[in-house]
């Protein structure tokens, strides 16, 4: 009887603490997404109104016609170099992180923190200020009396900017899977006869991975779906899936949502491709 | 986030063979050194020459306060300013209190369909911004429609519209962050505190919530940051006449570096310094 109760009441209270957040969640994220699955599959109006027509034209418009062809392919190609240069980056840093003594790592990865922490389009926009052509690289090649190179609205610049705001999402991750390895397994190898390259490779890379594919999968996903940086530092000179999204929902005239809503589930798709594997390889690494 | 971070084996003495491979421990501390170096570059960059007087902002000519007096006399930069504190401060308070109640289910509770919900609500921290944005938009615009066709009322986004999505994206932060201080809860007191007769209520005022407060305080530290930080949901969701200071950054940078961006964009980034480090010190006392 008094245990019956105790069941209820206890039902009661998960009911009470989980409705409000799971039913935020569901009516302004989830319900949401479904709508553009929907919106993907129907036909725009004359004047920018969703059809409720099924069509599976937006689909091949995305996979026909030039423009968001090379703009899904341009992205994910920016997407990988800079997980490829975040990775470079953040394998050394995390590393030397969890060498040094406790007091110092809490410290040195505060440091990385705070980046993460402070505005994007801010931290982006500096670099507008380095690389302008009358800026502090310009002026200093000038002083050094070499000719002034444009450095803003470049390819190189959106990967730099890219590179730059996402470098924190990997170096945590990184950071995490190496406090976690044991390092004695190193000198192990070396009695074993392994140099440190082999060692290196068959030793910390393997146990470290669930790392690395969380890293990249943190920095791939953003990066994605950026238009910030291809605009301030690229100049918005070619098209990322982003800037089409962005402006077939609110620029272009008329806009075009269901067209817009096919290319976001195209993103969606590739982000659930990849959440997928990560749970693969980290079972694996568990088992 | 920063809370679920393991704390990290104690690294072992140096051995005979890592002092052989000195150089190399050195190699790594200057590639170290020079990542830093990349990550604060802008950030010095930026806040030097917010107070510079040249006019394109871009070179030093001196020091000045200019830009920082324009700034504040600035009505339309001031009232973006306000509106973002004023969305910032209510999202957070929403998302903290819901974020809060969700980690507590997750965490005290075993029941059906607990993976589902811990799956929807890790989804909106992976999801890109960008997909989550133009999601909540037609959303919105389908409700508008129904509001419009049924009652007459023409609704049209504003701040509510944003602080809505804000919310959304920030409960999961938030729960994230709480979860991880009820991981470390010794659930013990709790007990021995029904064995001397305070009821469910009582323990949870007295017990409870004191212990994990630094975490919610965290949480919603981590809340206000990303609602104040957050640009894309503000740009898609705010309506005309409604706008947010990252908004109207943005708007202004697409168009030329000023130094009165530097002034606000220096002033941002010490605000979230701030709050990091604030939200650090809440989640370490305990």
């Amino acid at each position: 009887m008094l245990e019956q109760t105790h069941a209820r009441r206890d039902r009661r209270n998960l009911i009470a603490l989980l409705t409000p957040g799971m039913l935020w969640l569901l009516l302004f994220f989830a319900l949401p997404l479904v709508i553009i699955l929907l919106y993907s599959f129907m036909t725009n109006g004359p004047r920018g109104a969703v059809i409720w027509q099924p069509t599976l034209e937006n689909y091949r418009t995305l996979f026909t016609q030039t423009i968001y062809v090379n703009a899904y392919m341009r992205s994910i190609r920016i997407s990988l170099e800079t997980t490829l240069i975040c990775l470079l980056l953040g394998y050394p840093l995390a590393l030397f992180i969890v060498r040094q003594p406790a007091h110092w790592r809490t410290f040195l990865l505060f440091l990385v923190l705070i980046p993460f922490w402070t505005n994007f389009l801010v931290r982006i926009y500096a670099w507008q200020i380095i690389l302008a052509n009358n800026g502090i690289i310009n002026t200093g090649l000038g002083a050094l009396g070499f000719a002034p190179m444009p450095l803003l609205n470049t390819e190189g610049a959106t990967l730099l900017g890219l590179v730059y705001g996402e470098l924190p999402f990997m170096v945590l991750p990184l950071y995490a899977a190496l406090a976690r390895f044991d390092f004695t397994l190193l000198e192990a190898a070396a009695d074993l006869g392994a140099n440190r390259w082999q060692a290196f490779w068959r030793i910390m890379v393997p146990q470290t991975m669930p790392g690395i594919v969380a890293g990249s999968v943190l920095v791939f996903i953003p990066t994605l779906g950026q238009f910030v940086v291809a605009e301030l530092l690229g100049g918005a000179k070619v098209d990322y899936l982003g800037n089409l999204i962005q402006r077939l929902f609110l620029r272009s005239n008329p806009v075009n949502w269901p067209l817009g809503s096919a290319l976001a589930v195209a993103m969606m798709i590739i982000l659930l491709a990849l959440i997928f594997w990560y749970f693969r390889v980290t079972r694996e690494e568990q088992r | 986030m920063i809370k679920s971070l393991p704390a990290g084996a104690q690294a072992p003495p140096a051995t005979s063979q890592q002092r052989q491979h000195g150089w190399l421990r050195r190699a790594l501390s200057g590639y170290a050194l020079l990542v830093y170096a990349f990550l604060y570059l802008p950030i010095v960059v930026l806040v030097v020459f917010s107070f510079t007087r040249d006019e394109f902002g871009v070179r030093w000519t001196g020091f000045t306060l200019e830009w920082y007096i324009r700034l504040f006399n600035n009505p339309r930069l001031m009232g973006a300013a306000v509106n973002s504190l004023v969305v910032g401060l209510i999202s957070t308070f929403v998302a903290t209190l819901l974020g809060t109640l969700i980690a507590l289910a997750m965490e005290r509770y075993r029941f059906r369909g607990r993976s589902g919900v811990d799956g929807l609500l890790y989804l909106p921290i992976v999801m890109p911004e960008i997909v989550m944005a133009v999601a909540l938009l037609a959303f919105l615009a389908l409700v508008f429609d129904l509001i419009n066709a049924l009652t007459g009322q023409m609704l049209r986004r504003s701040l509510v519209t944003v602080t809505i999505g804000h919310i959304a994206f920030s409960i999961s932060f938030v729960a994230v962050v709480v979860r991880a201080s009820l991981k470390g809860f010794d659930r013990r007191i709790e007990e021995a505190a029904a064995d001397l007769g305070a009821n469910s209520w009582q323990i949870f005022w007295r017990i409870t919530f004191p212990l994990i407060l630094p975490g919610i305080i965290g949480g919603g530290l981590l809340a206000f940051t990303l609602s104040l930080d957050d640009f894309i949901i503000s740009l898609f969701l705010s309506g005309p006449g409604t706008s947010l200071l990252p908004v109207e950054v943005y708007n202004r940078v697409r168009r030329a570096i000023t130094p009165e961006i530097n002034a606000i964009s220096t002033i941002m980034l010490l605000l979230s310094i701030t709050l990091v480090v604030l939200s650090q010190l809440a989640q370490r006392r305990r």
